[in-house]
């Protein structure tokens, strides 16, 4: 028994790991969420808004790389970011000027939308794999690690090691910063409030003379930028490749489901919970079980609740419990 | 009148595209692509049925597909007997365990008084029932799985008839749909799509990865045939007279032979199917289910019991896919897993229900034909079109070698934009609703 290594142990491979999955689902839930909010739909093409975003700004890390350009120890690509950012803007307003705003005006049923939304998945995915192809690219640069395995074994003289990797760690930070700024935007600001009077009733907000369409496209930048932040910061954490982001999109939207659709702050919420429950499920306990309880009670198998391969099985029964027992999610979005 | 003969005009057209096929490649690749459309038009008109009849939006699609395929391995493959007597019926009581332990929860759910009791109750039941599944379940599965890995390693079928099977694909997707319809419908209507297609994608990692089942991710192959096989065809002496007779290649015809036998049963059950959901489509049901679409609320107030209504039309629709499922993996031959990706030809399916005409059962066939026939084509075609543009640039330019390699994306990027222009500027399809 050795409680100090169960809880570095708990803290390496399952801690750390899904607090910085949890930032990039929870950034990208927020991004469904808004639109939900707004836009009244759930928009199917986000995981590939992600990867549009994403590969704008791999185009210009590697644009900076060529020039010798570099962020000291952190990965250039936080420098291409807002590069990025702007390309998948572009590449967002273009599509609503000429796919969304004509369903808006005829006031399409949401289902529509729900369709056309996979249309232009599929046109975004195209684009990308036109792009970069579909393989699978690594674009992370600089320093790898702020403390690494070993490093902390030295520093403490545990067995077990904890690695925090730089990555992670941009991840965090930068997931607190967007959070925090969106908060005071959509909270104290005039454009903010204007939004969420439009997502609470819009009849009254079109009365008081907010105009739907700049709301309409203030949300899309944000969820633009939102989007490219989270598909930079997974490919930063894992990889870059066409067909994850596609996939992403069942964990993005369970959390926003889960958290309660059009509720930004259960959109966070969510994110975490999805990541927590994905990791742990499919984590396999049994190095910190060998820690944390006496001999004679070790395990002998892996004390894995499910394989990895059910990590979206875990996301989707999630999802499932949440729709039976609180329909509007835990954080009270909207049900209809 | 006008209208009939335009409809009859499209299939004509249809027909004459894939007959052209026939004589400018080969008869081979027509008969295929003949085959693969009655399939898709099968699974167009099941989703027609859902989404044209009731406006249910279901992107698991493939799920329920891949449910019909595991149906073709589970009625007609051979039963493996070692794997049986090694592990099988500890594995039926593991699973009958666990199909109970979730009985009892939702028994208890039902009965208990509300409270705190209750909830920390059944989630101590459950994980307890959880943990007591995977102790009989784990053995077991090492068990069947250790037989023969490179072989068997699963524990195959019933052995029956492989006819049987597509029914019985029918009625394993009809189960799953009602399990999501229960869950998802009654809510907004986006919450279907999403539920639909994480049963989707677990349908397919179980696939993937329950060895035991049905072989994951090493496939099943060898999967009996309702029809001869081409080489006893090509020993068979009376066979071989007749293809002289007509001229043919034995080889040639005995493909031809088999493929045509598989047209012809997929054609009996599409028009089948074709004429129950055409009743359908007539009866008072289908006005009920078509009011209840057009307008909720005021069925509702008719006393129509929306929610129990797209159940019956979701469960319905989704047999249909389980029932083309299950013909797609006949006619291949084999099970493979690693093949199913949900949201892409779920996607394919739905253009061709757009594209056809939602709502309209000659449309979605019609769709399922048209869209497969492009599906297949549009690579050659995108192929030649890209070598075309690029012709000014030299054969050693990165960017022409790149635009050349991308081609082969390019095929849900078309399909894409097909559903997105027909949705804006035709959204009633080539064969509108009446």
């Amino acid at each position: 028994m050795d409680f100090l290594n169960a809880l570095v142990a708990l803290c390496n491979y399952v801690l750390v790991p899904s607090i910085a999955y949890g930032s990039q689902l929870a950034l990208g839930a927020l991004g469904v969420t808004l639109i939900y909010g707004i836009l009244r739909f759930s928009n199917f093409a986000h995981g590939d808004t992600m990867a549009f975003g994403a590969t704008v700004t791999i185009l210009f890390t590697w644009l900076l790389q060529s020039f010798g350009i570099s962020f000291g120890p952190l990965p250039t690509a936080l420098l291409a970011l807002p590069f990025g950012i702007l390309g998948c803007i572009a590449l967002v307003l273009t599509t609503d000027r000429l796919v969304y705003r004509f369903y808006r005006q005829q006031k399409a049923k949401p289902v529509i939308l729900v369709i056309v939304s996979m249309g232009v998945m599929f046109i975004m995915n195209g684009l990308v794999r036109f792009i970069l192809g579909p393989a699978n690219r690594k674009f992370t640069d600089g320093e790898r690690f702020i403390i690494s395995a070993r490093e902390f074994k030295a520093m403490t003289g545990l067995r077990e090691g904890l690695a925090f990797k730089t990555t992670q760690g941009i991840t965090v930070i930068t997931a607190v910063v967007v959070v925090i700024a969106l908060f005071w935007f959509l909270n104290r600001t005039r454009t903010g409030k204007s939004m969420r009077a439009y997502s609470d009733n819009e009849d009254l907000a079109l009365l008081s003379g907010i105009n739907p369409e700049r709301v309409v496209m203030v949300t899309w930048l944000i969820v633009a930028s939102l989007a490219t932040i989270a598909g930079v910061l997974y490919g930063l954490d894992k990889s870059f490749k066409p067909f994850t982001y596609m996939l992403l999109l069942l964990p993005i939207f369970a959390s926003a489901i889960v958290g309660g659709l059009g509720n930004p702050f259960g959109a966070i919420a969510g994110g975490f919970l999805i990541a927590f429950s994905e990791v742990t499920i499919t984590y396999a306990w049994k190095k910190v079980l060998v820690y944390a309880l006496p001999e004679q009670w070790e395990p002998t198998g892996l004390v894995q609740l499910l394989s990895t391969d059910y990590k979206y099985a875990v996301s989707f029964s999630l999802l499932i419990i949440v729709l039976l027992f609180r329909p509007t999610g835990l954080f009270k979005g909207k049900s209809v | 009148m006008t209208d009939q003969m335009k409809n009859i005009g499209l299939f004509v057209l249809v027909g004459l595209l894939i007959v052209a096929t026939g004589f400018l490649q080969s008869w081979n690749s027509a008969l295929l692509i003949m085959n693969m459309g009655l399939i898709s038009a099968i699974m167009a008109l099941g989703v027609n049925l859902q989404w044209g009849f009731a406006g249910l939006f279901n992107v698991g699609i493939m799920g329920f597909a891949a449910l019909g395929g595991l149906a073709t391995v589970l009625v007609a493959m051979p039963p493996v007997s070692e794997a049986w007597t090694a592990g099988g019926p500890r594995l039926l009581l593991s699973l009958g365990l666990g199909i109970g332990t979730l009985i009892a929860a939702t028994w208890g759910y039902r009965t208990l008084p509300k409270g705190r009791l209750r909830t920390f109750g059944l989630i101590g039941f459950l994980l307890v029932g959880f943990f007591l599944f995977r102790r009989v379940f784990d053995p077991s599965v090492l068990l069947v799985e250790a037989i023969n890995p490179a072989g068997t390693g699963y524990l195959g079928g019933l052995g029956l008839p492989v006819l049987l099977a597509w029914p019985m694909g029918g009625v394993l997707a009809a189960g799953a749909a009602w399990i999501i319809g229960k869950t998802a419908l009654g809510l907004r209507s986006d919450y279907l799509a999403i539920a639909t297609l994480g049963i989707a994608e677990i349908i397919v990692a179980v696939l993937k990865n329950e060895d035991w089942l049905a072989r994951g991710v090493k496939n099943v192959t060898g999967i009996p045939r309702p029809v001869p096989y081409e080489v006893l065809l090509q020993k068979d002496a009376g066979f071989i007279s007749t293809a002289q007779t007509l001229g043919l290649d034995p080889v040639v015809a005995s493909s031809l032979y088999v493929k045509l036998s598989y047209s012809v049963l997929f054609t009996v059950v599409l028009l089948i199917l074709l004429w129950f959901a055409q009743s359908a489509l007539k009866s008072p049901w289908g006005r009920m289910m078509r009011a209840i679409r057009d307008n909720e609320v005021a069925a509702e107030a008719m006393g129509k019991d929306v929610t129990a209504r797209h159940l019956q039309v979701f469960i319905l629709g989704s047999a249909i896919c389980g029932i083309a499922g299950a013909m797609m993996t006949t006619l291949d031959g084999q099970l493979t897993p690693g093949g199913y990706q949900p949201l892409r030809y779920t996607f394919l399916i739905w253009v061709m229900v757009i594209v056809g005409g939602s709502g309209n059962n000659f449309g979605a066939i019609l769709g399922g034909f048209v869209m497969w026939f492009f599906w297949v084509q549009v690579e050659p075609i995108g192929q030649l079109l890209m070598a075309v543009l690029t012709s000014g640039l030299a054969d050693s330019s990165a960017l022409k070698i790149h635009l050349l390699d991308s081609v082969a994306h390019m095929r849900l990027f078309t399909m894409g934009l097909i559903l997105l222009f027909v949705l804006r500027f035709s959204p009633r399809g080539l064969i509108p609703e009446k």
